[in-house]
């Protein structure tokens, strides 16, 4: 734990000049003070020492990536003493992540098509390719399977690559790589090979992008073994689970969302993760629990609500971790509230819902006064139809009718 | 037995030394002698926007024992294999190398262990040639603790990390992509080192294969890619298969070699000229004319798309093994006894591992759940009944 507050001022520093090529002989001169970040475009570049295990830094940095996926407890030291933290939106988080992770390890680069010089379709990794050069910030030919699979060629030699796709949709060109190499590797080849790999980009339902761009894909991933699965939903949850998503020894498939991008959030200055396989208690409540993820958490807060004008104390809890599930936190509130609604955007069929009916029956069937409750998207190729496309999704209105029902 | 001390290469002159180490060891005492000799490869280089190498390679005595030594090695132990399979203590998929040793050990000639190698499942030699051991082989076989990935990854699944061998992988093509994954990395790292991704020629019709290759020439990363041209992608001859049955000159802008991939020299010469090239100027593809005297795996007798004459005709004519002991002979390095008694010995030491690994245990029912994941999640997992079987992840 101790380690983590260490580690805050390690990877902060202040320098004036933006370096405009990837330089392995930076060394790290200035001592660690917390920095700043001014909002929209422009940010304070973040220089740090670059040569690996040779400097005290580094060895900070080493105890830093052992306890990260380790405790509960910082996150939540760390938001009540975030008053004076800066806003951003949620791309601009994952960017502030994703860049203070390469600057921290040298072995972090990004892959992906229109990353570098464009600077991202969702502007995620703006700037970067201009910092960092060519090298760290690639810009891939439209062949998915194969970047892909240089990704994972590049992480079995200890690299780290971040692959991103342009739409998590494009990602099931590259699912024999993902499944059978990503997944794999670590088992077949006895432990000798980890793939610290992350692989991210926006899915879900947007506004009218039709069928084959509104895809959620984390149900075709989930019975993947080997890989990590998470879901940001804030900004503070994004940069959190990017970092910790990059600093993890597995394979992590991190899912944003097309529609959170613009979400502004006041998020702290120190350097944070958040835990992998942890779940976010949103609104703490009797009731009801209410499992969601990415978007469909706010529908359910709108929701919510509606729900409290009518007397309901809803517990709403963001699972985060769609692989593996946060068991503990989901099974405390099971056992509290004995009424369960989940509501999310995968289809009905096969999703992330019906893993986690399951696996809450099986393990609380005991503590559930009621059977438990899904909703989920229709199982049908989202329309271009604006209407048509908001009956796909589920709507706050459904959530308050399926908790009345439930808590009748 | 007299032995000779040769100089050059076209004097058969019998330049009696006397044997300084006498007739004590079996082993040839001439395994040491680095002396150059100069032989032309069977065919010259055919190329595709490149200089081809020249024909004519250097090697040294020490060199071409070696290469006698490994190639019986590698074929000794895919022949056991083969009997371990029938004898059903391998199972599931079991591909042979025999017939394409050449290109393994003619391509460690050229490279050093920093080097990085991908192959696809015929992966044994391969994985010997980059230092494994027999019984790592054979026990990875067998499915016992004692093999190269604990029993839990089997034939088409054999990685040496410490030796960059990457395997080992059962998807054709998928390897590629990896391969020149691997290739990014030593030019991110700038180890001044170059992969060799090895597929065949029914692999050589996947499109991630074009994809990766863009990327490479786009990037200029150092890969190799070697396609085993076998003439057979399991039961489908290559002019069934492919249009343009000349692999090397697929790249298109990509610099290719066709090479005489059963002449373990000519494969040394092409690979040492690859690496320059790699890292110099970026890709390149090499073709190596190959041919396998099994099937495509143990459950493909082999014949019922090519005739047995053309089998034995090339065994015959291209074998590499014997070519190199024509060589050998020729040459005077080593008497037909010696090299008799390498073959025994071979054998011997293929028995032996087969015994040891014969010993070695299957793994513990616990070994299920290791190495599912990196160390630390601690997350469960279950079996068919969930109530009776769970564990927790380590």
């Amino acid at each position: 734990m101790a380690a983590i507050f260490q580690g805050v001022g390690a990877a902060a520093t202040l320098s004036s000049s933006p370096s405009n090529s990837f330089d392995s002989n930076n060394s790290f001169l200035s001592p660690p003070r917390s920095f700043s970040v001014g909002k929209g475009a422009s940010f304070s570049v973040i220089r740090s020492g670059g040569i690996l295990n040779l400097n005290s830094k580094g060895r900070r940095a080493q105890q830093l990536i052992s306890n990260a996926v380790a405790t509960k407890a910082d996150s939540a030291a760390v938001s009540s003493s975030s008053k004076p933290g800066h806003e951003l939106l949620l791309f601009e988080a994952l960017q502030e992540g994703l860049e203070e992770e390469m600057d921290r390890d040298l072995r972090v680069c990004v892959m992906g098509e229109d990353v570098g010089h464009y600077g991202g379709s969702y502007k995620v990794t703006k700037g970067l390719a201009k910092k960092f050069g060519d090298l760290r910030v690639l810009d891939t030919p439209i062949a998915e399977n194969s970047f892909t699979g240089m990704g994972i060629g590049a992480a079995m030699t200890g690299l780290r690559p971040v692959v991103e796709g342009m739409n998590m949709g494009f990602l099931l060109l590259a699912f024999n790589q993902i499944s059978n190499n990503c997944g794999m590797l670590h088992y077949t080849s006895g432990g000798q090979f980890t793939i610290p790999i992350v692989i991210r980009g926006p899915g879900g339902v947007g506004r009218q992008l039709g069928a084959e761009h509104s895809q959620r894909l984390e149900s075709y991933f989930q019975s993947i073994p080997g890989i990590q699965m998470v879901a940001c939903s804030t900004p503070y949850n994004a940069k959190g689970l990017m970092k910790a998503a990059i600093r993890s020894e597995n394979p992590v498939i991190l899912f944003e969302h097309v529609l959170l991008y613009n979400l502004k959030e006041r998020i702290p200055d120190e350097d944070y993760i958040c835990n992998l396989e942890e779940a976010e208690m949103v609104r703490p409540g009797e009731h009801v629990t209410i499992l969601t993820y990415s978007r469909m958490r706010y529908h359910v807060m709108q929701a919510a609500k509606t729900l409290v004008n009518k007397g309901y104390d809803p517990e709403v809890i963001d699972i985060r971790s769609l692989k593996p599930f946060d068991l503990y936190t989901i099974g405390n509130s099971v056992k509290k509230t004995h009424r369960v609604l989940i509501v999310e955007e995968c289809m009905r069929t096969g999703g992330i819902g019906a893993s986690l009916t399951a696996a809450i029956t099986e393990n609380f069937n005991d503590y559930l006064d009621a059977p438990i409750m899904c909703l989920s998207s229709q199982d049908v190729p989202t329309p271009y139809a604006g209407t048509l496309e908001e009956v796909t999704v589920v709507q706050p209105a459904q959530i308050v009718t399926a908790v009345e029902q439930l808590c009748r | 037995m007299a032995l000779s001390y040769l100089r050059s290469s076209s004097s058969r002159s019998a330049n009696l030394l006397k044997p300084l180490s006498s007739g004590l060891s079996l082993r040839s005492p001439i395994s040491t002698d680095t002396t150059p000799i100069t032989v032309e490869t069977s065919v010259p280089f055919t190329s595709h926007r490149c200089d081809a190498p020249s024909r004519s390679v250097e090697t040294n005595p020490k060199e071409l024992l070696t290469f006698f030594r490994d190639m019986a090695l590698m074929r000794r132990m895919e022949i056991a294999a083969d009997s371990l399979y029938k004898a059903k203590l391998i199972r599931g998929f079991c591909h042979l190398y025999d017939g394409q040793e050449a290109f393994a050990v003619g391509m460690e000639a050229a490279i050093t262990k920093k080097d990085c190698i991908i192959t696809a499942y015929r992966d044994h030699c391969t994985f010997m040639g980059r230092g494994g051991t027999l019984l790592e082989v054979f026990a990875e076989l067998m499915g016992r603790q004692a093999g190269c990935s604990k029993g839990k990854g089997g034939s088409m699944h054999f990685y040496k990390k410490d030796s960059n061998f990457y395997g080992g992988h059962g998807i054709v093509g998928a390897q590629v992509p990896l391969g020149c994954g691997l290739a990014f990395a030593q030019k991110y790292s700038k180890d001044e080192t170059v992969t060799f991704a090895m597929y065949g020629d029914g692999a050589a019709n996947q499109g991630q294969l074009f994809e990766a290759l863009n990327i490479s020439a786009l990037w200029d990363l150092p890969a190799i890619l070697v396609c085993e041209n076998n003439h057979y992608g399991m039961g489908t001859a290559e002019w069934r298969a492919a249009k343009s049955p000349a692999y090397y000159k697929r790249g298109d802008y990509v610099p290719g070699l066709k090479v005489d991939g059963m002449d373990a020299l000519a494969v040394k010469q092409a690979c040492k000229f690859a690496k320059e090239h790699a890292l110099k100027s970026g890709p390149i593809i090499l073709e190596m004319d190959t041919y396998r005297y099994h099937g495509h795996s143990m459950s493909d007798p082999g014949s019922t798309y090519r005739t047995r004459d053309e089998i034995s005709g090339v065994r015959q004519e291209r074998d590499p093994i014997e070519r190199i002991r024509k060589l050998i002979l020729s040459h005077d390095l080593a008497s037909e006894k010696e090299l008799k008694d390498i073959e025994k010995e071979v054998r011997k030491e293929v028995d032996d591992a087969i015994t040891r690994a014969k010993e070695s245990p299957m793994p513990e029912p616990s070994k299920l759940f290791t190495n599912v994941y990196a160390k630390g999640l601690g997350v469960e997992s279950f079996g068919a009944d969930r109530k009776e079987v769970r564990a927790t992840l380590p």
